[in-house]
C-alpha cells in the first residue's frame, strides 16, 4: 500500500530524514518510536505534504501513485490521513460543517455525489458512538476550546468519519491523562480493519498496550536503525534508547 | 507541491467576475453641475415647485462645503463638472409587467444571478428594481397595496404622496450634512419610498437592486423609510456594477425612520467593481445612512456586506431619541487589491434606556486597507444607555492594512459602553490542516472566512444570506457559487 524508498527530506536547509525505507502493506499496524528529534514528526509531515518540508531525495508510492507529485489535499483524497500532534482551532467553522465539506469533498474526488442530510448525520451519529465522542463538541467551533483530550479525540472521531486507507496518528497519546489514552486506543482500534493501515507514531511503550502494533520501528537521527515486532517496544521502554545508538555507532564504525 | 502562499496571493488579487455592460440606449444630460441641470431635472420628473426648492438649496449648501480631510485614505480627485448628472433608460412605451420589460435588461439581471421573474414567483420577494436613474419595474404592488404598504420609487412618491415625502425628506440627513447628502439632495435622480402604515407587518422582504451602468453618471439615489407605530419591515438592497475603466461616484442618502415600536431591518449587500489589481478605475462608494428611532421602543438594524468598490465610505448611524429605543449596526467589509473601506457607524443614545449593539467583522487581502470608525456618543438624558461593541479584523497574506478607530463620547454617568476588539490572521496550520481532511486551498479559505462572519451573515434574510456567501466566495475564493 506504502512504499517509501530512500526518503530525504529538510527543513529550511536543515536535513532532517535521511534515507527512510518502509513499507506497509493493507491491514497492517506499525509503530515508529525514536528519541525526540529523531524525525518522527517529520516523516509524518512530509507524507502530508506540509509545504516547509523540501523532499531532496526518494520515493513515496501510495497504491502505485506517486504520493511526493500531489498536493497535499489529494493525498487526503486518495486515502493518507493524518492525526495532527496539535490540532488547529478554527473559529466560527461548527465541527459538523467542516465535516461534511470534507467528506464531500473526497467523496467528489473519488466520484460519488454529496452526502445527503439525513445520510451525513445517521453516519455522524454511528461513527460519534464508535469512537465515544461527545455529541455537544458535534455543533461547537472546530477545536475552539477543546482540552487537549477532546482534540485529540475530534482527530479520532475524523479519522472514523473519513475511513481513509492510511492513518497516521502523530504522538497522538501526548497529553492524554490514562482514561482519555484508552478511549483514543479503543476508537481506533475498532477502526482497524484488514483494509486499513495504521502508522502510530509515539515516545511510550505505554500506548502499545493499548494498540498492539505488528512492527515496530526505531527512528534515529532521520533513519530507521531497528525494525522489530511489539518485543522491542517493551525493550525500549526497559532499557531506553542508548544501547541502540551505541549499537549503530559500533556498526559504523566498522 | 502548492505553496498556500500563492494561493492566498491568487486569491487576494483575483480580478472581478461580474465585468460587464449593458448596452441600452440611454437618455443622458450634458456634462456639468449648475442650477441649470438641477432645473432640468426637476422638470424632466416632474416635481412640485417645493423640491425644486429644497434640491436648490442643498446646491448652495454644496457650493460652500469642502471634502473632509479626517478620513484614513487619500481623497481621489473628483472632478464633479464632469459627471453627467441625468440618465434613463429610454423607454418604449409604459410598462406594465415585467413581461414588457426590456430584454436585454432582464438579461443583465439574469448574469447577476438575480432573474426577476424566478423571484417574483419563487421567494416571495417584491423587487423594485433600479437600473441606472430610473425605476423601470415595480413587482408585487398589488399585494402590498391591500395592507396599504407604500414601495413606489422615489419619483412616483413625489408625485402620488406629495405630503409624506415633504413631511420626511432631509429630516434624518438633511440637506446640510455633508458636501455627499448635499449634492445628493441638489441632484438625487430616483430611489425608493417606503411607508408602512401603523400596525401593519410587512408580509415580504422589500427588495431593490441597485446596479450603475452608465458610464460617467454619478449616483444619487435616495432612500426614504418611514415604518409608523407598531409596524416591522426588513429591506434588502443589493448591487453590482460593471467593469469600467472611470471612476464612478456613488453618493446616496437613505433615510430611516421608527415610529413608536417600529422596527425597520435595512440590510445591504454591496459588490461594486473595485478597481483593477492595481486599484484602476472602481467606484467610489461615498453614501450617507441614517435613521432614526422617533418612537419609544422603536428599534432600526443594520446589516451591511461589503466586498465591492475602489472605496467604501460611510458609516449607518442610528439615533436613539425614543426612550427603549435599540440600534444595531453588522457589519462585513473586505478589501483586496487595492480596495480601501473606511466603515463603521455613529450611534447616538439620547432617550433612556437605549441600548446599541455593533458587531463588525473586517476582511483584508492583497493590499487592501480596512478601517473601522465608530462614534458611540451618550447624551446627558440617556440614563442607563448600554452599548456592546466588537470590532475583529481578520489578516490574509501580509501586504494588507486593518486599523480601528472607536470613539466614545459619555455624557451620563450611568451609560455602559463596552469595546472589545480582535486581530487574526488566516494561518498556514489552519490551511494546512483544512487540506489534510481533503479541502484545497481556496475552498479552505472560504470556510474559515465564512465562519469569520456567520455572526453577521445570520443577521440577513435566509435568500441574501445565501447570495452574501456567494459574494464572498467570488471575492476570496474564485468561484461562482
Amino acid at each position: 500500500m506504502l512504499t517509501i524508498k530512500n526518503l530525504h527530506a529538510e527543513v529550511e536547509g536543515k536535513k532532517i530524514l535521511k534515507g527512510i525505507n518502509l513499507e506497509i502493506n493493507k491491514g497492517e499496524m506499525h509503530a515508529i518510536m525514536g528519541p525526540n528529534g529523531s524525525g518522527k514528526s517529520s516523516l509524518a509531515s512530509v507524507l502530508a505534504g506540509r509545504d516547509n518540508y523540501t523532499v531532496t531525495e526518494g520515493e513515496v508510492w501510495f497504491n502505485g501513485k506517486n504520493l511526493l507529485d500531489m498536493a497535499p489535499e489529494d493525498r487526503a483524497r486518495e486515502g493518507v490521513f493524518l492525526a495532527f500532534q496539535y490540532p488547529v482551532e478554527i473559529p466560527g467553522v461548527s465541527n459538523l460543517n467542516f465535516l461534511k465539506t470534507a467528506l464531500n469533498e473526497i467523496r467528489a474526488y473519488k466520484g460519488l455525489p454529496a452526502l445527503e442530510a439525513r445520510e451525513f448525520l445517521k453516519l455522524t451519529k454511528e461513527k460519534q458512538q464508535l469512537v465515544d465522542f461527545h455529541s455537544n463538541l458535534m455543533n461547537r467551533s472546530l477545536n475552539e476550546g477543546f482540552s487537549g483530550g477532546e482534540k485529540k479525540r475530534n482527530e479520532i472521531f475524523q479519522l472514523a468519519m473519513l475511513d481513509p486507507q492510511l492513518a497516521i496518528l502523530d504522538e497522538t497519546d501526548s497529553g492524554l491523562d490514562i482514561d482519555a489514552l484508552r478511549i483514543v486506543s479503543s476508537g481506533v482500534n475498532k477502526l482497524r480493519d484488514a483494509e486499513k493501515s495504521f502508522v502510530v507514531i509515539t515516545h511510550y511503550q505505554r500506548l502499545l498496550e493499548y494498540i498492539i502494533p505488528d512492527f515496530v520501528h526505531v527512528l534515529y537521527n532521520g533513519r530507521i536503525i531497528k525494525t522489530g515486532t511489539k518485543e522491542l517496544a517493551l525493550e525500549l521502554e526497559e532499557r531506553g534508547y542508548d544501547w541502540l545508538k551505541e549499537e549503530l555507532h559500533l556498526k559504523e564504525s566498522v | 507541491m502548492i505553496n498556500s502562499n500563492e494561493i492566498i496571493d491568487d486569491i487576494a488579487n483575483k480580478e472581478y467576475e461580474f465585468g460587464f455592460s449593458t448596452d441600452i440606449e440611454m437618455d443622458i444630460a450634458p456634462p456639468g453641475l449648475n442650477e441649470d441641470i438641477i432645473r432640468f431635472i426637476s422638470a424632466k420628473k416632474n416635481e412640485p415647485e417645493w423640491l425644486l426648492e429644497w434640491r436648490l438649496k442643498g446646491f448652495a449648501a454644496f457650493k460652500k462645503m469642502e471634502f473632509p480631510k479626517w478620513q484614513h485614505f487619500e481623497m481621489p480627485a473628483l472632478d464633479l463638472q464632469a459627471l453627467s448628472y441625468y440618465a434613463a433608460p429610454r423607454k418604449k412605451k409604459q410598462l406594465a409587467s415585467l413581461d414588457e420589460v426590456d430584454p436585454e435588461l432582464l438579461a443583465t439581471f439574469e448574469k447577476l444571478g438575480i432573474p426577476l421573474n424566478e423571484q417574483k414567483a419563487l421567494t416571495g420577494v417584491a423587487v423594485d428594481a433600479v437600473f441606472d436613474s430610473v425605476s423601470v419595474a415595480t413587482t408585487f404592488k398589488g399585494k402590498l397595496k391591500e395592507m396599504g404598504v407604500i414601495f413606489c420609487s422615489f419619483g412616483e412618491a413625489v408625485q402620488e404622496h406629495p405630503d409624506l415625502v415633504k413631511k420626511y425628506l432631509g429630516s434624518v440627513v438633511p440637506h446640510t450634512d455633508n458636501i455627499f447628502a448635499a449634492l445628493n439632495a441638489a441632484v438625487f435622480s430616483d430611489g425608493s419610498f417606503v411607508y408602512i402604515p401603523k400596525g401593519v407587518r410587512c408580509p415580504m422582504e422589500l427588495s431593490t437592486y441597485f446596479r450603475i451602468n452608465a458610464q460617467n453618471t454619478g449616483q444619487f439615489e435616495r432612500t426614504l423609510i418611514i415604518a409608523d407605530d407598531n409596524s416591522y419591515v426588513s429591506y434588502l438592497e443589493g448591487c453590482t456594477a460593471p467593469m469600467r475603466d472611470e471612476n464612478q461616484l456613488h453618493a446616496a442618502v437613505v433615510e430611516l425612520i421608527a415610529m413608536e415600536q417600529a422596527e425597520i431591518k435595512y440590510s445591504t449587500v454591496q459588490n461594486w467593481y473595485p478597481g483593477d489589481k492595481d486599484g484602476k478605475g472602481g467606484i467610489y462608494n461615498f453614501v450617507t445612512k441614517r435613521g432614526i428611532c422617533k418612537g419609544a421602543a422603536s428599534k432600526i438594524s443594520w446589516t451591511q456586506v461589503e466586498t465591492g468598490s475602489a472605496i467604501t465610505w460611510k458609516y449607518p448611524s442610528v439615533i436613539l431619541q425614543g426612550d427603549h429605543s435599540e440600534g444595531e449596526f453588522y457589519s462585513v467589509a473586505v478589501v483586496r487589491n487595492k480596495q480601501i473601506a473606511d466603515t463603521g457607524t455613529k450611534i447616538h443614545h439620547i432617550g433612556k434606556n437605549t441600548k446599541s449593539r455593533i458587531i463588525s467583522k473586517g476582511i483584508s487581502a492583497g493590499r487592501g486597507d480596512n478601517s473601522y470608525r465608530g462614534l458611540v456618543a451618550v447624551g446627558p438624558r440617556a440614563d442607563n444607555a448600554r452599548n456592546f461593541t466588537q470590532c475583529d479584523s481578520l489578516l490574509i497574506g501580509n501586504q494588507c492594512g486593518s486599523h480601528t478607530f472607536p470613539y466614545i463620547e459619555s455624557r451620563n454617568k450611568s451609560a455602559m459602553i463596552e469595546h472589545e476588539a480582535t486581530t487574526s490572521k488566516i494561518g498556514e496550520d489552519q490551511i494546512f490542516y483544512l487540506n489534510q481532511r481533503g479541502i484545497d486551498s481556496e475552498k479552505a479559505v472560504a470556510l474559515i472566512v465564512n465562519g469569520y462572519v456567520k455572526e453577521v451573515l445570520n443577521q440577513l434574510p435566509m435568500e441574501f444570506a445565501v447570495e452574501a456567501q456567494k459574494l464572498l466566495s467570488i471575492t476570496l475564493e474564485g468561484s461562482v457559487g
